[in-house]
């Protein structure tokens, strides 16, 4: 059952080819079928391949296919193969399955866009690059998927690229991404070069066996982790994300939410040996983690844009995954993954559709009271809200509290300090978001007001699927208080990820935590409550008392400002001065020079040239008598 | 039985004639035709070479230049034709479009 596995990744690609060529000419009812079956098919074979891989045994993972060798130079061997194991098969599930959900859902979304063929062709390609970078067998192939779904980000942030914000967005994205995208690439040239091999089994052989030194597994693994926080926006290049949400919603709910942001916990988990082994990098990334889960939780309080709260909630529930990776509980941070993808695309699906009844309005001080207007929204916004908060039974809860209570075992006192504060923080976000969208009094603008209306049911359903999904999905990882063998995903995951990196503590500390994660997440609401329901003029009396404060979170603590003044601004500068004077001078020099002297010389040589031909003749002859005496001399 | 040398001196004196007026006549038809001449010079040649040689190539030859010459001199005579039509003279120094 598992020997079709390798086309899972390929079925989106041929969708993408046939709508990148006879695109224009298909009808939009065409278009979306084919785009969402093709999608479907990926999650139909993902799901035969995971119960295939369910009646493999586990001495055999990961299954390998290899299509063909790919570069083939000297001692630098890279094949295009692909891989099934566990993680693998975990991550294709989420990106098949719920981009087949956002794939239905963008068809009522998008129904009266121009550019309708065009999304879908890119969002195909999106499926497909990332379902390459999830399955890939190398390290390289991971890359092109990498960079493959860092282009379709690019693409489709700025998919309204006639609005000015938009461009700018995308290319934002696109270069904060080189970034880490730069460091990732010297990590790989630091595996080729010491270990010979890009696979992951012979990476993971050579870290068990010894091959590396410590400190090189350390360099090599912080240079991969400086790509993983470009790509999964965290400190110090989150910066892009924010800006992102100038994407169509099911985008920002697809690639800048559930699946391509978390590539970078992917990535680490799967090379979770080498942060392991390093243990200086683990601890980097469990720091990086904490921060940016705090602070992104702190810029998401004071923001009006809808969207903008959900995408520094991204950014901090991503924190969290790494502060998972980072005290080595690799699979608690992708069981908060898995569950991630489902609350905060439906949030984001909510979002839009929130957006759609109001006319594309995101700004919440023209919402309230949204709550009779959209019955289903309304439920489904609610649902994914107490999930991402961590209230009891719901699948944030699960995965939220795996992690936190890890990273407390591990002895990590201040990085679970960090991690409970944010979830003060997120509850009171999320719940903010709620009281000011559905509850409170109307402030919509009269115009949007006479068009307002519950979503078509294409939209509709992909909410109710993904809100059943964000109840239930945390129910195969049960924490250890509830029975020693229900965490299923932790055993699931067991042979990419050795359990032994995890400590354990006493059945009754553990309780103790999660009542301390459940008190927080309640505090957060409570405090959401009085501020936006009960009171709602403290937030207004708490700016004006500490404005300093407010004005540093509202204007996001001014980083957008500080790296245009020091990264933007001077490499603008710089180049001013190189144009001017390097390019305009020595390069434009040396070519127009090139140009004049080749000229000059022309000129000279022209007046060679008379025009008659008895001076050609003559020239003629004059050649062939010095040649004919050439030869009789000689 | 003329030997090959008064063949081949002929040969050469057509030859030099051919260039000279090829050189010194300013009328694009006469230096055609000096052209002509300088070209049946090297096919006497030719013919003279391959009777003594007892060699048919030679000959053979000779005939593939008359063809060639035959179209070459429609193909000549027709360019002059039509420098004649557009300038209205067939003076070889009025003619200088590439002079550079």
């Amino acid at each position: 059952m598992t020997d079709i596995f390798w086309l899972i990744p390929f079925v989106p690609a041929l969708s993408t080819l046939i709508l990148a060529v006879f695109g224009r000419k298909l009808p939009k009812k065409y278009v979306s079928y084919q785009a969402c079956l093709a999608v479907f098919i990926s999650f139909a074979i993902s799901v035969i391949s995971l119960i295939g891989l369910l009646q493999t045994s586990q001495e055999s993972y990961p299954l390998v296919k290899n299509l063909f060798s790919w570069i083939n130079s000297g001692s630098f061997q890279v094949n295009l193969s692909l891989q099934l194991d566990p993680l693998s098969a975990i991550m294709a599930l989420v990106v098949s399955g719920v981009g087949f959900i956002i794939h239905v859902y963008s068809v009522g979304y998008m129904a009266d866009d121009e550019g309708y063929t065009r999304y879908f062709t890119y969002l195909n390609l999106f499926t497909f690059a990332m379902l390459i970078l999830v399955m890939a067998s190398n390290i390289v192939l991971m890359f092109v998927g990498w960079e493959g779904v860092g282009l379709c980000s690019y693409l489709l942030i700025g998919f309204w690229f006639e609005k000015h914000s938009a461009a700018n967005a995308g290319k934002k994205a696109f270069i904060v991404n080189r970034v880490g995208d730069a460091a990732f690439l010297l990590g790989i040239l630091f595996i080729f070069v010491h270990i010979g091999s890009g696979e992951f089994t012979a990476i993971n052989s050579a870290v068990s066996g010894g091959a590396i030194t410590q400190g090189l597994a350390t360099l090599i693994a912080i240079l991969l982790f400086v790509g993983a926080t470009g790509k999964s926006a965290q400190i110090p290049l989150y910066v892009w994300l924010p800006d992102a949400m100038e994407g169509p919603t099911p985008v920002s709910a697809l690639i800048h939410a559930a699946t391509m942001v978390t590539a970078g916990v992917y990535m680490v988990s799967r090379m979770n040996l080498l942060y392991t082994f390093s243990g200086t990098a683990a601890l980097i990334v469990a720091i990086v983690g904490a921060v940016t889960a705090i602070y992104a939780a702190t810029m998401a309080l004071t923001q009006n844009d809808i969207k903008r709260v959900l995408a520094y909630s991204t950014i901090s529930q991503i924190g969290y995954m790494f502060i998972g990776c980072g005290v080595g509980a690799y699979a608690a941070g992708m069981f908060h993954l898995y569950t991630h993808a489902f609350f905060k695309s439906l949030l984001f699906l909510c979002a839009g559709s929130v957006m759609h009844a109001l006319s594309g309005e995101a700004d919440m001080k023209k919402m309230g009271g949204l709550r009779k207007y959209l019955p289903l929204t309304y439920p489904a916004f609610l649902i994914g809200a107490i999930a991402i908060a961590g209230i009891p039974f719901f699948s944030g809860f699960f995965s939220k509290d795996a992690i936190l209570t890890q990273a407390f075992a591990q002895g990590q006192y201040f990085i679970w300090a960090l991690g409970i504060m944010g979830a003060v923080l997120t509850a009171f976000y999320m719940f903010r978001l709620i009281f000011l969208i559905f509850h409170g009094e109307e402030r919509i603008e009269p115009e949007a007001k006479k068009h307002i209306h519950e979503s078509p049911r294409v939209m509709t359903i992909p909410l109710v699927i993904l809100a059943f999904f964000s109840v239930v999905a945390g129910y195969i990882g049960l924490p250890v208080v509830f029975g020693k063998k229900l965490n299923w995903f932790r055993s699931f995951l067991e042979p990419v990820i050795k359990e032994g990196h995890e400590a354990h503590i006493s059945l009754g500390t553990e309780w103790i935590l999660i009542l301390i994660s459940v008190g927080v997440a309640f505090l957060g609401i409570i405090i959401a409550w009085v501020f936006y329901i009960k009171a709602p003029r403290i937030p207004q009396r708490l700016a004006t008392r500490f404005p300093f404060i407010y004005k540093l979170l509202f204007n996001k603590y001014y980083v957008d400002e500080i790296y245009n003044a020091v990264f933007v601004n001077s490499t603008i500068k710089g180049s001013e001065i190189i144009y001017d004077k390097f390019d305009l001078k020595v390069i434009d020099g040396t070519v127009n020079g090139t140009a004049s002297a080749a000229g000059f010389s022309g000129k000279i040589l022209s007046y060679l040239h008379s025009g008659l031909i008895k001076d050609y003749a003559l020239i003629f002859l004059l050649g062939l008598i010095i040649f004919l005496g050439y030869l009789l001399i000689f | 039985m003329i030997p090959v040398s008064y063949f081949l001196v002929l040969s050469i004196l057509l030859f030099v004639m051919g260039t000279i007026a090829f050189l010194i006549k300013r009328d694009l038809i006469t230096m055609f035709m000096a052209v002509e001449v300088m070209l049946n010079a090297a096919n006497l040649a030719f013919i003279a070479l391959a009777k003594s040689a007892n060699s048919i190539d030679g000959q053979i030859i000779v005939f593939f230049i008359i063809t060639v010459a035959a179209a070459e001199a429609t193909v000549g005579l027709a360019i002059i034709l039509l420098i004649f039509r557009q300038k209205k003279t067939i003076k070889s120094e009025d003619i200088k479009l590439m002079k550079g």
